[in-house]
């Protein structure tokens, strides 16, 4: 899942401004199950913002909805009843994508109450950690499904560097070395041999550049 | 044997030479004094002598620019060249420029993490890795393509080509197999971390041995002499991939002049590794200390130094 984190509330503050009323919008996707910006977080932020601009004689008027999904049109639809000429703006506590929907679909100023972080899991109880450096082109089954794109701090595919020692990464050492768990990995399952070869360079193309990349299904389009 | 470039380094190793190289830090400043101070100083003593790539992702003068100096002051420069700040199209358009100045030897490397310089929140950029890097040069040498395929219709760059090898990092096992792969990739030479545990360096020269691979690339063993029990310390404590047996930190901590006492274990270290088959020369990483250099070759009896 995209995994994200709530802005400090200063800086939120400070995103609102001057507006009297805003609608603060939640998603029940990826955030809601990372505690970012589901139906509780838009509860407990509006609240929290409510009260800081009461406390300074300057009232706040909040609308609170949570929308099933805010990257989906059909979804982002349903807000437009909620979208009155006076409504300020529209604090969105999805991922970048959903405040983009939001923005692309309403004459309003949106502001983001999360910082997108990665797309990763829980490994724990209150932990999310990165897995999928999103690259576009899929090579976990030349490593033995550990991304070496992200969690190599220098995304080597012929690793691991010399800053690799006793299992931790140079860089930081509560970061396991994935070439290391790459290693180890192979090693178990009688696959060492693969990493032998030497991994030609990565086709960055199917990455990040180049705009905005497109993934289209002619079978499930309509028309 | 035919040689594959001009560099002095590849026919000093060629006639059997036990190769010295030096290490040179270019400034955080735009003044070339200090390289050709110190490449002066250094020509007569080492046969080649490094210029470092922003090391530890440290903005300094570029290790071509600084290489150009060296080659002025008649020393022969090895380029570092690391894969973090540059993409494939401008490490090969360094690497032609770097040829058309007279540079001949080029070490590639992955490159210090941005995170340990004096710019953390830049955006590393890492589109090849070290051994890709190799590749890449060597392709262009010997196959005369650049990297997308595409071939060099004349003036191809020619450069002897080193790479690193850490025998202190981990897993200990394959890091005899990662050399082997750099030497696959096309690397000519090999020069080390600096080496402190002598016993674990041995080992891996064993295994080095057993698959032969001081026959396919040139070994060049790293050595760093110490100037203070505080600068044993750190390296023991804070520099990852390195391992400093406490036996080297107590003599440090006890020597009455330990700047001395350094020098003497950096020779005996000299005089060791000469011993062990398959090393090739030796590489003195004197930082911040260039002007001890010509002591150590001295005492450790490699001076003067072939033509």
């Amino acid at each position: 899942m995209i995994v994200a984190e709530q802005k400090p509330l200063a800086e939120i503050d400070k995103l609102i401004g001057e507006a009297k009323k805003i609608l603060v919008v939640g998603c029940g996707g990826c955030v809601t199950v990372c505690l970012a910006g589901g139906e509780k977080e838009v509860g407990i932020l509006a609240a929290a913002l409510r009260i800081k601009r009461k406390k300074e004689g300057n009232p706040l008027e909040t609308v609170e909805v949570t929308l099933t999904r805010q990257c989906d049109p059909e979804y982002v639809q349903q807000l437009e009843k909620y979208v009155t000429d006076d409504v300020d703006l529209i604090l969105s506590l999805a991922c970048g994508v959903g405040v983009q929907y939001l923005a692309e679909r309403y004459n309003k100023w949106v502001v983001p109450a999360l910082n997108t972080k990665f797309a990763g899991g829980s490994i724990q109880h209150g932990v999310w950690e990165e897995r999928c450096g999103l690259c576009g082109e899929c090579i976990l089954y030349k490593t033995g499904g550990i991304c070496p794109i992200i969690r190599c701090s220098k995304s080597i595919l012929n690793g691991p560097c010399g800053g690799s020692q006793n299992g931790r990464c140079e860089v930081n050492k509560d970061t396991p070395c994935a070439w290391q768990l790459i290693y180890d990995r192979m090693k178990a399952l009688g696959k060492l041999d693969l990493l032998l070869e030497i991994q030609p360079p990565k086709d960055w193309s199917y990455a990040r550049d180049g705009g905005p990349r497109k993934v289209v299904r002619e079978d499930v389009m309509i028309e | 044997m035919t040689l594959k470039t001009t560099s002095k380094l590849e026919r000093l190793l060629s006639e059997g030479h036990f190769i010295v190289s030096g290490e040179v830090g270019p400034p955080k400043h735009s003044s070339p004094e200090g390289v050709i101070k110190h490449a002066t100083t250094l020509k007569d003593y080492v046969d080649a002598m490094n210029l470092t790539d922003n090391q530890t992702a440290i903005v300094r003068m570029s290790s071509i620019a600084a290489a150009v100096h060296v080659l002025q002051a008649g020393g022969e420069p090895i380029i570092q060249m690391t894969v973090r700040d540059r993409n494939r199209i401008a490490l090969q358009s360094d690497l032609l420029g770097a040829y058309s100045l007279g540079i001949r030897n080029v070490l590639c490397l992955s490159g210090d993490h941005q995170s340990f310089g004096n710019h953390p929140n830049s955006k590393n950029v890492h589109d090849i890795d070290s051994i890709q890097l190799i590749q890449a040069v060597k392709n262009m040498r010997d196959e005369k393509k650049f990297l997308c395929g595409e071939e060099i219709k004349a003036h191809e760059p020619r450069f002897f080509i080193g790479a690193a090898a850490n025998p202190f990092a981990d897993p200990f096992e394959f890091r005899v197999l990662r050399l082997e792969k750099k030497i696959n990739a096309g690397a000519d030479f090999i020069q080390t971390q600096a080496i402190f545990d002598m016993e674990r360096f041995e080992r891996w020269m064993e295994m080095v041995r057993e698959r032969g691979l001081h026959k396919r690339a040139a070994i060049i063993a790293g050595v760093m002499p110490l100037k203070s029990a505080r600068a044993a310390k750190y390296m023991q404590q804070s520099v990852a991939g390195m391992i400093v047996p406490d036996s080297i930190v107590e003599r440090m901590e006890k020597a009455s002049d330990p700047k001395a006492e350094g020098v003497a274990i950096c020779v005996e270290q000299i005089k060791h590794l000469r011993t062990i088959e398959g090393v090739a020369g030796v590489h003195i990483m004197a930082v911040m200390w260039e002007e001890i250099i010509p002591t150590i070759v001295q005492e450790a009896g490699l001076y003067p130094r072939p033509a």
